[in-house]
């Protein structure tokens, strides 16, 4: 008889995750279409207006990754939740918040990842300089798993609801705000040639302070989702 | 096995101001069953989600080992709980759900053995959406072998089982208490478990 250690439940609920996404991979490409349509619209509306564009792509495709991430991590503890297996993942000797880390981290690889490849690409379309999107992946990857962390709060207090839905977008949406603020403070500076290593640095400090706190409410929302 | 106790001090839930129940108590030790009974509405699930600890009752506390289950450092290590539904995951085989059910817990058998002692041997590569009502029901008792958890909390167990299946479920249920594990339950089934083992509560 051996006690698992809270490392390999951490990696246990990853790798259930991860092999669960894999069967669904359907559903994988939702936000990842939703991304990329919405940052196409712009232009087909706007015109080939390309300075007008130039300036204003870094916010839409900011704004185009909230609501993707936003849209995917409604199901974060939705199918747990009713197939009883949530209940089991409480019943553990191990820490909720750690293991609800794990699922966090499992939504921010499966959700960011393919993201970060295809903004790039986006940034291109949208007449983005280089230098310009590389800072833009630089917020990204520092930005989109606070998204997933927050998100997770939300996701836990609206689980007891038929149709959360739209509470959760309520809830969240402002919640995002501050790093939204950064990161398209950070691309101005690097458009205007400042140094962007402030602001990065802000987003750094949000992202462990999203690490370190977030699982804990999030903990808690669950346990009081089942009771 | 090391003996363990769980006890009850008048317990009490109230729904939509009706009162289920008030002023329970009971003391379950190692080599007991604790059978719940009642009609449907009285209270049996409310009952057991307060004994997991999901639901706070509305007075009264529980003991994991002398120690309230709230501060009590064992008493998820040593719970395992199955309701209504049998918390498989539906695309997942029967392997990999076990798998990652050892994953959170201190492993006993091995997942081969926990499946051919429930009937299951063949099925491992099997996704538990292609099995029966039945036969998940017996991949959740696999889960309870191959876990070391000393208290079983079952809720309805016997659902969806055919007979021969119902009588390896008692049998699992007599040696696991005989071995000094302790077994909390639900039934609307009339049991065959021994009766100097059970202890009967009537809501």
């Amino acid at each position: 008889m051996k006690q698992s250690s809270l490392f390999q439940a951490f990696g246990a609920v990853i790798k259930r995750d991860l092999l669960l996404a894999y069967r669904h991979r359907a559903e994988l490409i939702n936000p990842l279409a939703f991304f990329v349509m919405v940052i196409t619209l712009f232009p087909l509306a706007i015109g080939a207006e390309i300075t007008l564009l130039k300036r204003i792509a870094p916010a839409i495709i900011w704004v185009a990754a909230l609501l993707a991430s936003l849209m995917s991590i409604e199901n974060l503890f939705r199918a747990d939740y009713d197939d009883g297996s949530l209940e089991l993942m409480v019943m553990t000797p191990h820490s909720l918040s750690v293991l609800v880390l794990a699922k966090v981290t499992a939504h921010w690889l499966l959700s960011s990842i393919p993201l970060l490849c295809i903004a790039p690409l986006m940034g291109l379309m949208l007449h983005m300089d280089s230098d310009v999107i590389g800072i833009l992946l630089l917020t990204l990857l520092l930005g989109m798993p606070v998204l997933s962390l927050i998100g997770g709060i939300a996701v836990a207090l609206t689980l007891g609801l038929r149709k959360g839905g739209a509470l959760l977008a309520i809830l969240v949406l402002p919640l995002y705000v501050p790093i939204l603020i950064f990161a398209s403070s950070a691309i101005d500076a690097a458009v205007s040639g400042f140094p962007v290593s402030g602001h990065l640095s802000m987003m750094s400090a949000i992202l462990f302070l999203a690490i370190t706190l977030t699982p804990l409410p999030t903990a808690a929302a669950l346990k009081m989702s089942l009771s | 096995m090391l003996a363990k106790k769980l006890e009850a001090q008048q317990l009490s839930c109230i729904r939509d101001e009706r009162v289920l129940f008030g002023g329970l108590n009971f003391t379950l030790i190692s080599g007991q069953v604790l059978l719940i009974e009642g009609a449907n509405g009285a209270g049996k699930t409310s009952l057991l989600r307060i004994l997991t600890g999901f639901r706070k009752p509305d007075s009264g506390e529980l003991f994991w080992d002398n120690e309230a289950i709230d501060n009590s450092q064992s008493f998820y290590q040593d719970t395992a709980y199955i309701g209504h539904n049998n918390g498989l995951k539906e695309t997942l085989t029967a392997q990999e759900n076990l798998n990652y059910a050892q994953a959170l817990a201190s492993t006993t058998l091995t997942i081969d053995e926990a499946l051919e002692q429930v009937g299951l041997n063949g099925y491992e590569e099997t996704l538990v959406r292609f099995m029966s009502a039945g036969q998940r029901r017996r991949l959740a008792l696999a889960r309870l072998l191959c876990t070391h958890k000393p208290l079983w909390i079952l809720d309805e167990p016997f659902t969806s089982l055919d007979r021969a299946s119902i009588k390896l479920f008692e049998q699992f249920i007599t040696t696991h208490v005989m071995q000094g594990g302790l077994v909390i339950m639900t039934s609307h089934h009339d049991t065959s478990l021994p009766d100097t083992l059970m202890q009967k509560i009537h809501l």
